[in-house]
C-alpha cells in the first residue's frame, strides 16, 4: 500500500513530483501510517509518544524564553522575573518549560520502567535500548545545565557541588573542574558555556531520538507479552489505531500537566531558588531537582573503599548506576521477555521499583538524620546505603540468577491467540506446555 | 574567592568528615512553625483581595519601604493592586529620581514615573549594611516565593517579636529574638506598633492587620500573575477534559473493529 497508494491515491501531482524524487511522504506512510504495531499495547505504551511530545515542547518554549533570557551573572535572575512579568504570555512559557522538564523526567522514567519491566531491551533491541540511555544521558545533562540558568540560589550552589564532582577523579580532576568552570570558581563564564550547550544538547536529543526511532522500526515494537507478532492477526496499522490512542493518552497527560502549570506551578521547584545567586552565602542543603535525587543519594551512599577515597567512590557509583543500564540486556539473561510471565521476576522487579523510590526519597534528606522518630541510630545514609547496595544487587546478582533458576510461566501461542482468545480456535491460550524461548522474528 | 577544597558538599563532608555536620544543621534551622493563614489567594479559586493588597502597599510604602527594595515592581505595575493611573502618578512623583545626562551632559533630579522602577531605599549594598548594624535588609520581591510557609513565613516574622528567649539561648546585642526567623536572631528591629500606619479605609492598624495585609501585598508583589494564570487554567483545563473525552470517544469507536 505504501508507496503505491502516494503514487495513486490522494497524493496530487506534486506529492508525487517531490515523493518520486524525495520520498518523505512514502516514508511517513510506511513508518507512521502503516507500521505494523503489535495490536495489544496497554497504556504503558503511550508515554514513548508523550516524551516525544514533551521534547518538542521543551525545544519551542525554551527558544521563546532564549529571545528574552540574557545569560549575565547580574541580569539572568532580573530576566527571568521580566518574563514572568512584562513579557507577554511570558509567565505561560516559563512555567510550561519549567513543569515540562519535570514531566519530562516522570514521562521517561515510566518509559523506562516499562521497557525493564516487558523486557523491551532484549534481543533483538539491544541498541534500541542503549540509544535510550544515551537520550537519558543527554536529558540530565540538559536539565543539569538548564537549571543553573536562572541562576538562584540552588542554580549557583548546585552547579557549584556537581562539577566539583569531577575533582574526585586522580591527579587531573582540579584541571579538569578549573576547565568546566572557565575560571577559579563557577561564574559568568561557567554560565555562558552551559546556556550555549543547553540551547544545544536538545538538538542532540533530537538526533539520537531520531536513531531511537530507526531502530524501534526495524526491530518492531515489544508488547506486553513479549512475543513478537507472527502474522498480519497480531499487528494494526500504526494509523489511526495508535496515532488515536495516543492522542487520547496526550488529551489525559495535558489535563494533568496544565493543572500543575496552572494551579500548582512551583510544586517541583525549590523555595531557595527565589533569591539570587550568593557566592558567599552557602544553603543549609543543596538539594538537586527531584529527578536527581535517586542519584544524589548513590553518591552521597557510598563511603571510602580501600584506597578509594569516599567522594571519588561516590561519583564512580553515581555513573555507574546510570552507566549499568547500558549492560542491562546482557544482565537479564532469562529469554522470556515480558514480567507478566515470570512469576519470580515480578516481585523483584517491585522490589527494585521501590528501591529507586526510596533512593529518591532518601536524597532529599539530610544524611544524617535518624529515617524513623523512634529508632536513633538509623538515619538515611544507613537507609541510603542499604537501597544503594540493593540498586546495584539488582542489577549484577538478581537479574543473572533469575535468568538461569526462574521457570517462566507458558507463553501463549500468538498475540492475536491471547488477546482474542477463544476466537482463534486451536485451543485455550496457555496450550504450549512449557515456555519456549522467545520466537525470532 | 572559594577555594574548590573549601567548598563544603554538604552530604559528603557530613558523612565522611563529621557526623555532627548534619545535626548541627537541623539544630540551628529549627525555626519555628509559621502559623497558617487563611488566603484570600489559596487554592485553586482564590483571588487577590484588592482592598487588601492596597493596605499592605501602604503599609511597604511607609515602613518596609524605608530598609527593604522591591526590585522588580514598578511603579506601573501597582495596576495590579487596582490603583488608578492617576494614583500611581502621585505615589510615583513623591520620590526624587535622578535622570539624566541633560543636553548639558549634567545629571539632574525630577519627580518620579509610573515607568520608574519602585524607590530603592539606599544606593549600595554597602550604604545598606551601614544603615542597618552590618546587616543587609533582604530585596522583598520574591520573598513570599522563597519562604516554604510562603505569606504565612513574613507575616509570622512580622508579629514573632516580644516573647522572651529561652534562657539558654543568647541573644546577640542589639540584635532580636525572633523565633521564626531561622537564625532565631534577627537585625531586624520590630518594625510595626499599633497603629503604625494611617488605612485610608478605616481599617483599625493592628500590628497583626498590618502584618496581614503586607503579607498580602508581597504574595502579590512575587506573583501578579497569579489572576491571570488561574482564570486562564479553568479554560484550559475543561478544554482538554472535552478535548480528552472526545479522543476517548474516538478512540472507543475507532478500536471497536477490532475486538
Amino acid at each position: 500500500m505504501s508507496a503505491h497508494s502516494i503514487e495513486t491515491g490522494s497524493g496530487g501531482g506534486l506529492v508525487k513530483w517531490i515523493d518520486s524524487r524525495l520520498p518523505i511522504f512514502s516514508y511517513m506512510q510506511k513508518e507512521y501510517g502503516e507500521y505494523p504495531a503489535p495490536r495489544n499495547f496497554n497504556y504503558w505504551w503511550n508515554f514513548g509518544a508523550l516524551a516525544m511530545f514533551l521534547l518538542v515542547t521543551m525545544i519551542v518554549t525554551g527558544l521563546w524564553l532564549a529571545m528574552q533570557y540574557t545569560p549575565h551573572v547580574d541580569l539572568a535572575f532580573d530576566s527571568v522575573q521580566r518574563i514572568m512579568r512584562d513579557v507577554n504570555s511570558g509567565w505561560f512559557i516559563r512555567l510550561v518549560h519549567v513543569n515540562g522538564g519535570s514531566f519530562f523526567f516522570i514521562v521517561v522514567y515510566i518509559h523506562i520502567f516499562r521497557g525493564m519491566y516487558y523486557g523491551s531491551f532484549k534481543a533483538p533491541r539491544e541498541l534500541l535500548w542503549m540509544l535510550g540511555v544515551i537520550i537519558l544521558l543527554l536529558m540530565m545533562a540538559t536539565a543539569f545545565m538548564g537549571y543553573v540558568l536562572p541562576w538562584g540560589q540552588l542554580s549557583f550552589w548546585g552547579a557549584t557541588v556537581i562539577t566539583n564532582l569531577f575533582s574526585a577523579i586522580p591527579l587531573v580532576g582540579d584541571s579538569i573542574v578549573t576547565w568546566l568552570w572557565g575560571g577559579f570558581t563557577v561564574d559568568n563564564p561557567t554560565l555562558n558555556r552551559f546556556y550555549a550547550l543547553h540551547f544545544l544538547l536538545p538538538f542532540l536529543i533530537v538526533g539520537v531520538v531520531g536513531l531511537h526511532v530507526v531502530a524501534l522500526h526495524v526491530t518492531g515494537s515489544n508488547n506486553p507479552l513479549g512475543i513478537e507478532p507472527k502474522s498480519q492477526q497480531d499487528t494494526v496499522p500504526f494509523h489511526p489505531y495508535y496515532t488515536v490512542k495516543d492522542s487520547f493518552g496526550l488529551g489525559v497527560f495535558l489535563v494533568i500537566f496544565a493543572a500543575v502549570v496552572f494551579f500548582a506551578p512551583d510544586f517541583f521547584s525549590e523555595p531557595e531558588n527565589y533569591e539570587k545567586a550568593d557566592f558567599l552565602k552557602t544553603p543549609e542543603e543543596i538539594v538537586p531537582e527531584w529527578y536527581f535525587l535517586p542519584f544524589f543519594a548513590i553518591l552521597r551512599s557510598v563511603p571510602a573503599i580501600w584506597f578509594v577515597e569516599a567522594k571519588l567512590a561516590g561519583v564512580i557509583a553515581m555513573f555507574g548506576s546510570i552507566f549499568v543500564l547500558f549492560a542491562l540486556p546482557w544482565l537479564d539473561t532469562a529469554k522470556v521477555r515480558s514480567g507478566k510471565f515470570r512469576p519470580i521476576f515480578r516481585w523483584f522487579f517491585l522490589i527494585f521499583l521501590v528501591d529507586c523510590l526510596l533512593l529518591g526519597f532518601v536524597g532529599g534528606k539530610p544524611p544524617n538524620s535518624p529515617v524513623f522518630e523512634s529508632i536513633e541510630s538509623f538515619e538515611f545514609i544507613d537507609l541510603g546505603r542499604i537501597t544503594t547496595a540493593w540498586y546495584f544487587i539488582h542489577f549484577f546478582i538478581i537479574l543473572p540468577l533469575l535468568g538461569r533458576f526462574e521457570r517462566p510461566l507458558p507463553l501463549p501461542d500468538s498475540i492475536s491467540a491471547a488477546v482474542l482468545g477463544s476466537h482463534s480456535g486451536g485451543g485455550p491460550a496457555a496450550s504450549g506446555a512449557t515456555a519456549k524461548p522467545m520466537e525470532k522474528a | 574567592m572559594l577555594g574548590r577544597l573549601q567548598i563544603a558538599f554538604v552530604g559528603l563532608a557530613a558523612m565522611v568528615a563529621s557526623p555532627m555536620v548534619g545535626a548541627m544543621a537541623a539544630e540551628a534551622g529549627k525555626a519555628r512553625e509559621p502559623t497558617e493563614l487563611e488566603w484570600s489567594f489559596d487554592g485553586i479559586f482564590g483571588q487577590f483581595d484588592r482592598a487588601e493588597l492596597q493596605r499592605g502597599f501602604h503599609v511597604f510604602n511607609q515602613v518596609c519601604a524605608n530598609c527593604h527594595s522591591l526590585e522588580h515592581i514598578a511603579y506601573r505595575h501597582l495596576s495590579g493592586i487596582g490603583l488608578s493611573e492617576d494614583e500611581i502618578k502621585a505615589i510615583a512623583a513623591e520620590v526624587e529620581v535622578t535622570d539624566g545626562p541633560d543636553e548639558f551632559g549634567d545629571n539632574f533630579q525630577r519627580p518620579g514615573r509610573p515607568s520608574d522602577p519602585y524607590r530603592h531605599p539606599f544606593d549600595n549594598e554597602q550604604q545598606a549594611r551601614a544603615a542597618n548594624g552590618g546587616a543587609l535588609p533582604p530585596d522583598l520581591t520574591l520573598i513570599t516565593k522563597a519562604r516554604p510557609a510562603g505569606p504565612d513565613y513574613v507575616h509570622a516574622v512580622l508579629t514573632g517579636y516580644g516573647e522572651a528567649p529561652p534562657s539558654e539561648f543568647e541573644v546577640t546585642e542589639g540584635k532580636d529574638y525572633n523565633p521564626y526567623f531561622k537564625t532565631w536572631t534577627i537585625a531586624m528591629a520590630e518594625p510595626l506598633f499599633e497603629d503604625a500606619v494611617e488605612y485610608a479605609d478605616g481599617t483599625e492598624a493592628s500590628v497583626d492587620q498590618m502584618s496581614r495585609d503586607v503579607s498580602a501585598f508581597l504574595a502579590w508583589a512575587a506573583e501578579p500573575e497569579l489572576e491571570r494564570r488561574k482564570q486562564t487554567g479553568f479554560v484550559v483545563v475543561a478544554f482538554l477534559i472535552i478535548l480528552a473525552g472526545l479522543l476517548y470517544a474516538s478512540k472507543r469507536q475507532m478500536w471497536a473493529k477490532l475486538h
